[in-house]
């Protein structure tokens, strides 16, 4: 890849990090009184908003409606501001489609929905600033929104991006760090049982590079995980 | 807007309460709630504001870009607003839910705050003809509480004041064509006047009197109401009636008689805590959405 360095020899990151640091986490959770649920959370520049409805009645098409369980609706929108050139709208993009479904799946993974038959579980969340791994930022921030909402959930959802940079793998990957060529994952936990809720790999690994990886980004997420509860 | 259902006992004690200048959280007629307002909350903006009024909270960044000026007016810059109405606030608004009301809202600040009395437009004007600034103004709604508009223009205004647009130098090239340079300095940029900005204020009438800044309760038992925008000099700058229902022309006097003495009375303590934000510059220690 040209120009950007992003190990140093001496295996620092652009922004100084090394190879397995994450960015600063910062949280709040209850930040909005109407919402069910909420939560607000900064992983170094990128900070993202989540808010939980419900559990309530099925909006809209009752054939949506399951007899057996809950409802996930996801939403995933961008502020038009929050990236480094403006977006034209906030949602209702290819993108932002895929990473809500993306979302949900994660969710029925995690949440009981079974407790909830005939009922719908609202989570939207926004990105404010974008600043690379907007899913795995979005991920942490629903489930504060989750936990905040009292829904109960069969373990806390962890998410974390990977990269991979010469046989390196690097955590928590930021903007610069995305868009520098090398392959990313995205990967969400479900750390008490060490099961993986979502498992999404772009560009290309060298198959025995990818175990590496995970094993990797398991190790970050259980320390992810003592920096969010603390909170 | 997390619709609120008010009974006839409910609407009945409201009333009465205003009736005697005293409403349900206490306040007088023409009293704000509790607000907050914080610059500088969104760094990949050049300008951003995030004002909570009550449980209303919006976060507006504005982004400057280099376009061309409208063929009517080679001369000056110009405002686009967009106001993002977004699930966060209400399920309501998921998907295209919210976009009458962002149609409507960011229309009404077009009107109040993009033509050349409010803004010095010329100042956004780069090379007449070929290149101007545009500021693109982008609202989101985080949570509905009631008084949008006034919560959207004192935010429009707070991030205006903090936007810093990047100094540019004009040198002509060889063959007579202008090039355009932006100043590498990250605080070399020019300010905009805000002074002239007007803030909106919106009155709601209720039984035979009307209120400043109501709550969805309020707004529940209100025929209509008039929104006025208002200069620190106690200019009125727009006056639309929105809402269904209809106003005598007597209470219209009234009203805006009331939103003048409100309007001019908010703008000095606005650009007065702006300004002491301004002063603490770097020390300053941002809470955003974490305090």
């Amino acid at each position: 890849m040209a120009g950007l360095e992003l190990l140093s020899d001496q295996g620092y990151r652009l922004d100084g990090r090394k190879a397995t640091e994450l960015r600063k986490v910062q949280a709040r959770m209850g930040v909005f009184s109407q919402a069910d649920g909420s939560a607000y959370i900064e992983q170094g520049n990128t900070k993202a908003l989540a808010v939980v409805y419900g559990p309530h009645e099925v909006r809209g098409s009752r054939s949506r409606t399951l007899h057996d369980r809950a409802v996930i609706n996801c939403q995933y929108s961008m502020a038009t501001f929050s990236t480094a050139e403006r977006k034209r709208r906030p949602h209702g993009d290819r993108k932002s489609a895929e990473m809500s479904l993306h979302l949900k799946q994660t969710f029925e993974a995690a949440v009981m929905t079974q407790l909830y038959p005939r009922s719908q579980i609202d989570i939207y969340v926004k990105i404010l600033q974008s600043d690379g791994g907007n899913y795995s930022v979005c991920v942490n921030a629903a489930t504060l929104a989750v936990i905040d909402a009292g829904i109960p959930m069969r373990d806390y959802v962890c998410a974390c991006t990977v990269g991979f940079v010469d046989e390196t793998p690097l955590a928590d990957l930021c903007y610069a760090e995305e868009g520098g060529g090398g392959s990313s994952l995205a990967l969400a936990l479900l750390p008490r049982g060490g099961q993986i809720a979502l498992l999404q790999m772009d560009a290309m690994t060298a198959c025995k590079g990818v175990s590496k990886v995970l094993d990797e980004v398991v190790r970050q997420h259980l320390q992810d995980v003592s920096v969010l509860t603390r909170e | 807007m997390a619709t609120v259902q008010v009974s006839e006992a409910e609407k009945v004690y409201i009333l009465h309460g205003i009736r005697d200048d005293l409403r349900v959280d206490g306040r007088s007629c023409e009293d704000y709630r509790h607000m907050e307002i914080e610059t500088d909350v969104v760094s990949n903006t050049d300008g951003s504001a995030k004002v909570t009024l009550g449980h209303t909270v919006v976060l507006v960044g504005i982004k400057a870009e280099i376009g061309k000026p409208r063929p009517m007016v080679p001369d000056e810059g110009y405002l686009e607003f967009f106001v993002d109405c977004s699930a966060n606030a209400t399920p309501e608004f998921e998907g295209r839910g919210g976009e009458e009301l962002g149609t409507e809202l960011s229309n009404t600040l077009y009107k109040v705050f993009n033509n050349k009395r409010s803004l010095d437009m010329k100042s956004l004007c780069i090379s007449p003809g070929e290149h101007c600034w545009l500021l693109y103004v982008d609202v989101l709604l985080l949570q509905c509480d009631g008084n949008l508009y006034d919560a959207i223009s004192i935010a429009v205004k707070a991030a205006l004041f903090n936007t810093k647009i990047p100094r540019v130098h004009i040198s002509a090239d060889d063959e007579g064509g202008k090039e355009i340079e932006l100043s590498d300095d990250p605080y070399d940029c020019v300010r905009i006047n805000v002074e002239n900005v007007p803030c909106i204020v919106t009155l709601c009438k209720v039984g035979h009197r009307h209120v400043v800044d109501a709550t969805l309760q309020e707004k529940a038992c209100s025929v209509a109401s008039l929104i006025i925008s208002v200069t620190h000099k106690g200019t009125v700058t727009c006056v639309r009636k929105v809402g269904g229902g209809s106003l005598d022309p007597e209470s219209i006097f009234e009203m805006t008689e009331a939103g003048k003495r409100v309007g001019k009375a908010l703008h000095a303590p606005l650009m007065k805590l702006l300004q002491q934000e301004e002063s603490l510059g770097k020390k300053r220690q941002k809470v955003g959405f974490l305090g």
